[in-house]
């Protein structure tokens, strides 16, 4: 068994796409050289700016001999069909065989693959494997780029190292002929360098100041830096993309400590941070935990003076770059927020849906609206722990009881705050900052907000409503920001199915799926109780009032009268109407509009629940809750109280993982299966009249029969009443009662009597039973 | 330790590398211009099939980024060096080290990266791969292999270098406002010859350039440069883009030009530049695939 060294030699390839190549390169030989029936023990990669190297281990010195027949047609078959298999098999109609096959000549073909070298199978596959590499983006260059059709790689690609055991593959591909030398780092080690194998090339390059490993790079640069930063007293602020990053540039990584003037430390942490990392690619410390005046950058080489000249570099270039960050932050500061909210009426959010002032509008009504209403309520007349401190959005809450009704004072000024907060909430969108860090928005506007004396809690709400923006993000619950960020979401939901645009397949390019997400998790984490179609009632007629106020069809101000007397009547109905009648826009045009605007509405209401419902699958996928009861309890229909519909669910979860509920799942399974069969009707009452299930039965039940009438009987109501109060456990032990009845009743009982009463009589049994079920949750949805 | 290199050394010092590896030393373009790219030794020359070597100072002017001779990193004119080099030879990074080495930046003491940007100028049509070339973590030089210019293949593809002088030259001589080089060795600073530059031009670019003027000169340079492209003239055409371009940078300096509008505005100098650079390729391609049997565009 022999190695296989592959060395590709290039330009600098792009520290982002080195981990990704390592992969793709293991790929393609594994496929090239599987296509020879050749497979290596192990393969190894390794990928540095200049390099991408494969180590595959334990290849034969040669493939196999194989030896394949084809069965073909018969002897005197026509004559295209012989010459079909002979094109199939490669060979000449003179090389078939002809067999006996049961009693009939049959042409065979045997076709003899020889063994081939694999040196010889190496040198085929490399160029292949170059030629179909799927760099994320690719270039031509040099003499050879004179046709487009010249060899395309991420940078010029220069040198190919191929050795198998101790001998090079001979081959030569793009001009470029391959051998054993290749190059050392750049400037420590300049010269040609010769591998002998496989064996020697990771030690060979480490010789030559090149560190073939990323990980050992990365790890290198992840205890450099932490001991540079330990040696001035501090500790790193660790940062996985930037060691990646870093190790994607250095081939000899030296982590270096730097300095920056203290005063700069007056920009807000989060600016310096991302100056430092986004532009100059460096780590930031913190002392005491919090952000100061040092940095770790991480050279390419062993600086003959220790590196001081490379620090002094460093330093001088993010003195001006923080310089110019302070300038734009001292600059925003300058101008109070709501002077710059009439610039976002410039800033077009979406063709139909008007600009983000627009937005701004809408949301400030919404989240005012969420305070007023006692959705969002001040944490003061709460309970809960931990008020002001993200929730992780994976561990969403348990549900808890409603809550209380506020105090009426605190409202509102609760809705005031939420109201300004949401009003300012996008100004910083206009600012320098944001402008050059568009990641910081939200956080500059919060901090523009403090310093122009704003309450605390509108600049939190500011700083966060955004959030979260994705699982694992914290999930606001100062109440506050959750009305603005609440509103926001729900507002961009409802917005975009207004505007016939929600997310299709894996296209949301309005990140609706996103906002509906924040909307769970909000909803989840502050245990809101909150039927979530009002709202989106509410976001999708203001909404589609921008629309209308947008395409010119009616004045802002008439827009907002009408949406108002709209909101007070409550319905589409009163919309349409409020909306005509203040328009100017008559007959056809008012029809269409009106026809538009209807069906647009009944498309909303139908898909937006099953839209949350699919959301909350995938949020709480990782909690591992299963889809198919989060179904089950949605097929219910009417439930938009997310909250308690979690709950519902949770309990039947629990439920259906025990013995109990497995077996009534059974029973109930076997019970719906034998009335679908028989054809009897969707609900016992669709048949009978009220209060069938208990008329006296012309025949005396049997045992088991009378048994599970009378477990019913008892069952029925406290699940109802269980249910009444949110105890959904206690719904669910109501109908474990059911279990040992029904199990006993198929035992003995026979459905299918042939006395039509006692046919009939037991069927609607069943089907009572399972309408008891199905109060608690659709068990036909549930799997298993 | 020697002397660091003042502004103009620095500069005859790259020429002189330069001029020994073949390039033709070219003078600047005799018109405003925001980057040395815009150069028709850079933009024209880049398409075709023939060989074609130069490198030149272009001053550069983006009137946006003037601030009054107040900050010590930012002007509304600067210089680019740059080097084009068609096709593209193997050891273009080993030349371009040379030519730093030049300039007296020693490899055992600084740091020197190749860390990916692409370049892309849609004004231009054109589009390339490389990197910005780190010193120390500033960038010094940006580095590209152009692969499409006015949305045309290079065939061949040509090396770009485009030096920023003002921040090589600080670097090289560890000063820290762009007004304290030394502009040459008998004492005469970068800020002598420029910083009254500087406060002027930044008032005008930003307070007093007259804008219906300005509107107006946009407006007839876009239609000259239609005439010029109807009348098969491409230089004079593209000469014509290249104002309609710098006078746009003037409009938005003076900020009369709202978000909406711009993008209608960038659209319209796209296309006068693809347009130049279509007729360009129109008359020349004859000629090129008489004296390069085999190439096509």
């Amino acid at each position: 068994m022999t190695d296989f060294l592959l060395e590709l030699r290039s330009e600098e390839i792009p520290a982002r796409m080195q981990e990704r190549a390592r992969a793709d390169l293991e790929k393609l030989f594994v496929a090239e050289l599987g296509k020879a029936g050749l497979k290596a023990d192990a393969i190894t990669t390794y990928a540095t700016p200049r390099r991408l190297a494969l180590i595959a281990k334990g290849l034969p010195q040669a493939t196999e001999a194989v030896s394949e027949e084809l069965k073909g047609p018969p002897q005197g078959a026509p004559d295209q069909a012989v010459e079909g298999f002979c094109r199939k098999a490669g060979l000449t109609r003179d090389q078939l065989e002809v067999r006996e096959v049961k009693g009939r000549a049959t042409y065979f073909a045997v076709i003899d693959t020889p063994g081939r070298e694999t040196a010889a199978v190496i040198a085929e596959a490399i160029p292949a494997v170059i030629r179909a590499f799927p760099w994320p983006k690719s270039m031509r260059w040099g003499d050879a780029s004179t046709s487009t059709e010249s060899l395309r790689w991420v940078r010029p690609l220069h040198g190919i190292v191929a050795l198998f055991g101790d001998d090079v593959v001979d081959f030569e591909f793009a001009g470029i002929r391959s051998g054993a030398t290749t190059l050392g780092h750049r400037f420590h080690h300049p010269g040609e360098i010769t591998i002998g194998s496989a064996a020697d090339y990771v030690e060979k390059l480490r010789a030559c100041h090149v560190i073939v490993d990323g990980a050992e790079r990365r790890g290198i640069i992840a205890l450099g830096a932490k001991m540079a930063a330990n040696q001035a007293n501090l500790s790193l602020v660790e940062d996985d993309g930037l060691l990646f990053e870093n190790a994607g540039l250095t081939e000899w990584p030296v982590p270096l400590l730097g300095r920056f003037d203290e005063a700069f430390l007056d920009v807000p942490p989060e600016v310096i941070q991302l100056t430092a990392r986004v532009n100059q690619k460096y780590f930031v410390c913190e002392q005491d935990g919090k952000l100061t005046n040092a940095f770790v950058c991480v050279a390419n080489i062993d600086a003959a003076d220790g590196g001081d000249r490379i620090v002094a570099g460093n330093e001088k270039v993010l003195a001006a770059r923080l310089s110019d960050a302070r300038f734009f932050y001292e600059t925003d500061l300058k101008t109070k927020l709501e002077d710059l909210t009439p610039r976002l009426e410039k800033i077009v959010f979406h063709e139909k849906l008007g600009t983000v002032a627009d937005k701004v509008d809408r949301v400030a009504k919404l989240a005012r609206w969420l305070v007023e209403e006692g959705i969002v309520v001040d944490s003061s007349s709460r309970s809960r722990e931990g008020l002001g401190e993200g929730v992780s959005a994976a561990t969403a809450a348990s549900p808890a009881s409603p809550p209380p009704t506020p105090p009426a004072g605190g409202r509102g000024e609760l809705a005031d705050m939420a109201e300004r907060a949401a009003r300012l909430a996008k100004a910083d969108l206009v600012t320098g900052m944001v402008g050059e860090f568009p990641e910081l928005q939200g956080l500059m506007g919060g901090y523009y907000a403090a310093a122009q004396g704003e309450d605390p809690r509108v600049a939190e709400a500011i700083r966060d409503h955004y959030k979260p923006v994705g699982q694992g993000d914290d999930v606001p619950t100062a109440p506050v920001t959750v009305a603005v960020s609440l509103a926001d979401k729900l507002d961009t939901v409802a917005a975009f199915f207004a505007a016939k645009e929600p997310p299709t397949g894996s296209k949301d390019p309005f990140a609706v799926r996103r906002a509906a997400f924040g909307v769970l998790a909000i909803t989840m984490a502050n245990a809101l109780r909150i039927a979530v179609t009002e709202p989106l009632d509410r976001a999708w007629l203001a909404a589609r009032s921008t629309m209308f106020v947008w395409s010119n069809e009616i004045s802002r101000v008439e827009a907002d009268w009408a949406t108002a007397i709209a909101k007070q009547g409550g319905g589409v109905f009163d919309f349409i109407e409020a909306f005509l009648a203040r328009s100017g826009i008559q007959g056809a045009d008012a029809e269409n509009w009106q026809k538009d605007t209807l069906n647009n509405y009944e498309l909303f209401q139908s898909e937006v629940l099953n839209f949350f419902a699919d959301r909350l699958k995938v949020q709480q996928r990782e909690a591992g809750v299963r889809h198919d009861l989060i179904d089950a309890v949605f097929a219910l229909g009417g439930e938009d109280d997310l909250v308690r519909l979690l709950a519902r669910v949770k309990a039947l979860q629990a439920f259906v993982g025990s013995q109990d509920g497995a077996n009534l799942l059974a029973g109930y399974k076997r019970a719906a299966n034998i009335l679908k069969k028989e054809g009897w009707g969707d609900t016992a009452s669709d048949r009978h009249d009220e209060g069938s299930n208990k008329k006296t039965l012309s025949y005396t039940p049997e045992p088991a029969e009378d048994a599970l009438i009378r477990a019913l009987d008892a069952a029925e109501p406290k699940a109802a009443a269980a249910i009444e109060d949110e105890d959904f456990e206690g719904a669910m032990a109501a109908l474990a009662s059911l279990r040992a009845p029904i199990d006993a009743f198929f035992d003995t009982v026979t459905v299918n009597d042939t006395d039509a009463d006692k046919r009939a009589a037991r069927l609607d049994l069943l089907a009572r039973m399972r309408d008891a079920v199905h109060r608690v949750a659709d068990f036909s949805k549930i799997e298993g | 330790m020697t002397e660091p290199l003042s502004f103009q050394r620095m500069i005859l010092t790259l020429h002189d590398y330069w001029s020994d590896r073949g390039c033709l030393i070219l003078q600047p373009y005799d018109m405003e211009m925001g980057a040395g790219t815009f150069h028709t030794a850079t933009t024209l020359k880049a398409l075709g099939p023939e060989s074609w070597n130069a490198a030149f100072v272009q001053p550069c002017r983006r009137p946006t980024d003037g601030r009054y001779g107040e900050n010590p990193n930012r002007l509304q004119h600067y210089y680019q060096y740059q080097v084009i080099l068609k096709p593209s030879p193997a050891d273009l990074q080993d030349l371009y080290l040379g030519s730093l080495a030049a300039i007296g930046i020693d490899f055992t003491q600084h740091d020197i990266r190749f860390v990916e940007d692409d370049w892309e100028s849609p004004t231009l049509g054109a589009w390339g791969l490389g990197w910005e070339v780190w010193c120390d973590g500033m960038e010094v030089t940006q580095f590209t292999y152009f692969q499409q210019m006015g949305g045309f293949d290079c065939k061949p593809v040509a090396g770009e270098l485009t030096y920023g002088l003002e921040r090589l030259a600080m670097y090289i001589q560890n000063v820290d406002s762009v007004y304290d080089l030394k502009f040459n060795d008998a004492g005469v600073s970068y800020g002598d010859v420029f910083l009254e530059n500087e406060k002027q031009m930044s008032t005008w670019n930003f307070e007093v350039a007259d804008t219906e003027s300005l509107f107006d000169l946009f407006k007839k340079a876009t239609a000259e440069c239609e005439r010029c492209i109807d009348a098969k003239l491409p230089i004079p055409a593209y000469e014509q883009a290249i104002k309609a371009s710098h006078t746009f940078n003037l409009l938005q300096a003076r900020g009369v030009i709202s978000v909406a509008e711009r993008q209608a505005y960038m659209g319209r100098v796209r296309d006068l530049a693809k347009g130049s650079c279509q007729a360009w390729i129109d008359k020349k391609t004859p000629e090129w695939e008489a004296n390069f049997p085999g190439w096509v565009l």
